[in-house]
């Protein structure tokens, strides 16, 4: 089990080059000569030439893609419209990005199991159909949209919580304060499919034998719920949990925007619309980099959930 | 006779708006948008005809066992239905946008400037430059789902050639393609669609390209799967013993196999697409103004949330509404053409 989890850590490598070959690949899409367009079409020839200087735009490619990760690790990859080096500025940013992630990740998990879970017990229910009607909503609604709405509702109208900004650490009262309804908004998506899945799932496990057995030998109902067909049920779900993290990470961009959350997403916006190469390249490495990590993570995971699943 | 009347409806009702539209207001083949519009009519009028005076043209399609068994497998589905109704709809408004309309998309009415709330000439209200919302909101379901098919038609046409590529050559190619899928993968889509418009710039056919280019694995696994089960089966030896090209027997024997998996996941991943492109919309970076699409509305509809709410509203209802049909349907389909089912 320990060589499995250091063998999952190291494939990580050969991900992180290949994504930051695809970037790099794409980087080249740029149409023209990519120092002209990055400074824009007034810029004198010597100001060309100092950028291809530096960011070695006029050497082989393999050269170019072996400099800018160069630059990018030891941290002197600078950023063109900041004008400080794009590792600091994705430092600064960072935290707020994982505390929204991780504050809507628990939010998420917290409120769509148990209704997963009771939807599926009490099947044909009016909760069942009520909050399965919902969670087939949820999914069709923009993150952005959500966010305007609880905006709308919970700073326009009534005026209880702040409706954009980042208030601090989330010790205190004001952080907790604006982080509220972007976490919120950020995980209606996640809590909308994860809902509908644990109740299939939960469905499913609850018709098998073993928990006819359960039954039979006279168990409680809490027990056997509980005990004997949770954790079964779980398998899928955190599967689909790893697989919408690409749904939360791009909703992350989307939410840090409505609600001006000064987090990675906000910045990798900023800097695809002021063509900033350098930084579009880093933030969405680093954001890449955290993804790849949390699917690792659940994959990790697995190894204490399923005991099915061998791993040697 | 009964079940008639919805069509005779229905008929009644599109001959108002040719009337309304071709004789009063004059508009037949004044410009292309229109030609679209009066050609697409056109169809949906001899349809319509048929539907009501000769309904036994559909005999056809009852005779064809296995598409009337998935036919009466779907119809049982009520969330399919409605979705498929509103996709109908949806469709309708988008190609029929200048006859349906009450106003141009970009028209301005100079009585409701600066933003006045819904009442009878605007139903949705107007924005802050006094055009009305109604109308924009259905010309914007044309750039919703235009872009949308053609990101689809791309995804799943080089999807499904990777898939096929890998599934069919094997070993070290199909090892090749599908780590390179799988790493394409690993940038989440939004990220990966940001990036490419970071290079190729803020332009409606670079949005189609990321779009497009986004969620490959999809269509790329699902093919694989699909080539790998039947590669080995009798038929297609034969046909290759036969001396078929490469190309005929993917062609002939294993797309066919393909087919009902490609549209379930064509059809969810039209959804996906329509808010793909909304979000890329809403962070500035999709459709450009002055074309109306949703995305662009909601994102100035947040600028004006306090004053004129309805703005945010109405153009998110209708990516809701949109992205909501098509997933219902999707998930009709998934059932309906499953076939274990239809066994």
């Amino acid at each position: 089990m320990f060589g499995y989890i250091i063998k999952r850590l190291l494939w990580i490598i050969p991900v992180l080059i290949g994504v930051s070959l695809i970037l790099f690949g794409i980087m080249q899409l740029i149409p023209g000569d990519p120092a002209s367009v990055l400074l824009g079409p007034k810029a004198s020839q010597e100001a060309v030439d100092t950028l291809n200087e530096r960011f070695g735009l006029n050497k082989p490619i393999y050269t170019q893609y072996y400099l800018l990760m160069k630059n990018f690790i030891t941290g002197n990859l600078e950023s063109i419209y900041y004008r400080v080096t794009v590792i600091s500025i994705i430092l600064d940013k960072l935290k707020a990005t994982i505390e929204l992630g991780l504050t809507s990740l628990v939010i998420a998990v917290v409120l769509a199991i148990p209704i997963g879970i009771v939807a599926a017990v009490k099947k044909n229910s009016f909760f069942d159909y009520f909050s399965m009607m919902l969670a087939t909503l949820g999914i069709s609604v923009p993150v952005f949209f959500t966010g305007i709405i609880l905006i709308y509702i919970f700073s326009v109208n009534f005026n209880l919580l702040p409706s954009s900004g980042y208030g601090g650490s989330l010790l205190t009262v004001q952080g907790w304060r604006h982080i509220i309804l972007p976490a919120v908004s950020l995980s209606s998506i996640l809590i909308a499919s994860t809902s509908r899945l644990t109740r299939s799932s939960m469905l499913d496990i609850l018709q098998e034998d073993y928990i006819r057995t359960a039954r039979a030998k006279g168990l409680k109902e809490k027990i056997v719920i509980n005990k004997h067909a949770f954790k079964n049920a779980m398998i899928p779900v955190i599967t689909n949990i790893g697989n919408q993290m690409a749904t939360l990470f791009g909703g992350a961009i989307l939410t840090e925007t409505v609600f001006a959350w000064p987090g990675i997403g906000r910045l990798a916006v900023k800097a695809v619309s002021y063509r900033d190469q350098p930084l579009v390249f880093g933030t969405i490495l680093v954001l890449s980099f955290l993804y790849v990590l949390t699917n690792l993570f659940i994959d990790i995971l697995y190894v204490f959930i399923d005991p099915q699943i061998s791993y040697s | 006779m009964k079940k008639k009347i919805i069509p005779l409806i229905l008929l009644i009702a599109k001959i108002y708006v040719l009337y309304n539209n071709w004789i009063v207001k004059n508009k037949f083949w004044n410009s292309l948008q229109i030609k679209i519009a009066t050609v697409f009519s056109i169809f949906v009028l001899i349809l319509l005809l048929l539907i009501v005076f000769k309904p036994d043209i559909f005999s056809y399609f009852k005779q064809k066992e296995i598409l009337y068994k998935s036919y009466r497998e779907f119809i049982k589905n009520k969330g399919g239905v409605a979705g498929t109704i509103m996709i109908f709809i949806i469709i309708y408004l988008a190609l029929c946008a200048p006859f349906v309309a009450p106003f141009e998309p970009d028209e301005i009415d100079y009585a409701n400037m600066s933003a006045s709330a819904p009442n009878l000439t605007h139903p949705m209200g107007t924005d802050d430059f006094g055009r009305d919302i109604l109308s924009r909101v259905i010309y914007g379901s044309r750039v919703a789902l235009g872009v949308a098919f053609a990101s689809v038609f791309l995804n799943a046409f080089i999807g499904i050639s990777l898939g096929l590529i890998a599934g069919f050559y094997g070993g070290k190619v199909d090892n090749l393609v599908m780590r390179l899928v799988e790493t394409w993968n690993s940038i989440p889509f939004i990220l990966l669609a940001l990036a490419i418009i970071a290079a190729l710039g803020k332009d409606i056919i670079n949005v189609i390209i990321a779009v497009g280019l986004t969620g490959l694995i999809n269509f790329a696994r699902i093919t694989r799967s699909s080539v790998l089960s039947v590669k080995e089966k009798e038929y297609v030896n034969a046909a290759k013993a036969l001396g078929s090209s490469d190309f005929r027997v993917i062609k002939n024997h294993i797309l066919p196999n393909v087919v009902s998996p490609i549209i379930v996941i064509g059809t969810l991943r039209i959804g996906q697409a329509i808010l793909l492109v909304a979000s890329l919309s809403f962070l500035g970076l999709g459709v450009q103004p002055p074309l109306s699409s949703w995305g662009t509305m909601l994102k100035r509809g947040q600028e004006y949330l306090i004053q004129a709410p309805w703005i945010s509203m109405f153009s998110g209802l209708a990516i809701i509404i949109t992205v909501m049909s098509f997933n219902l349907l999707g998930d009709a389909l998934r059932d309906a053409l499953d076939p274990k089912q239809i066994d």
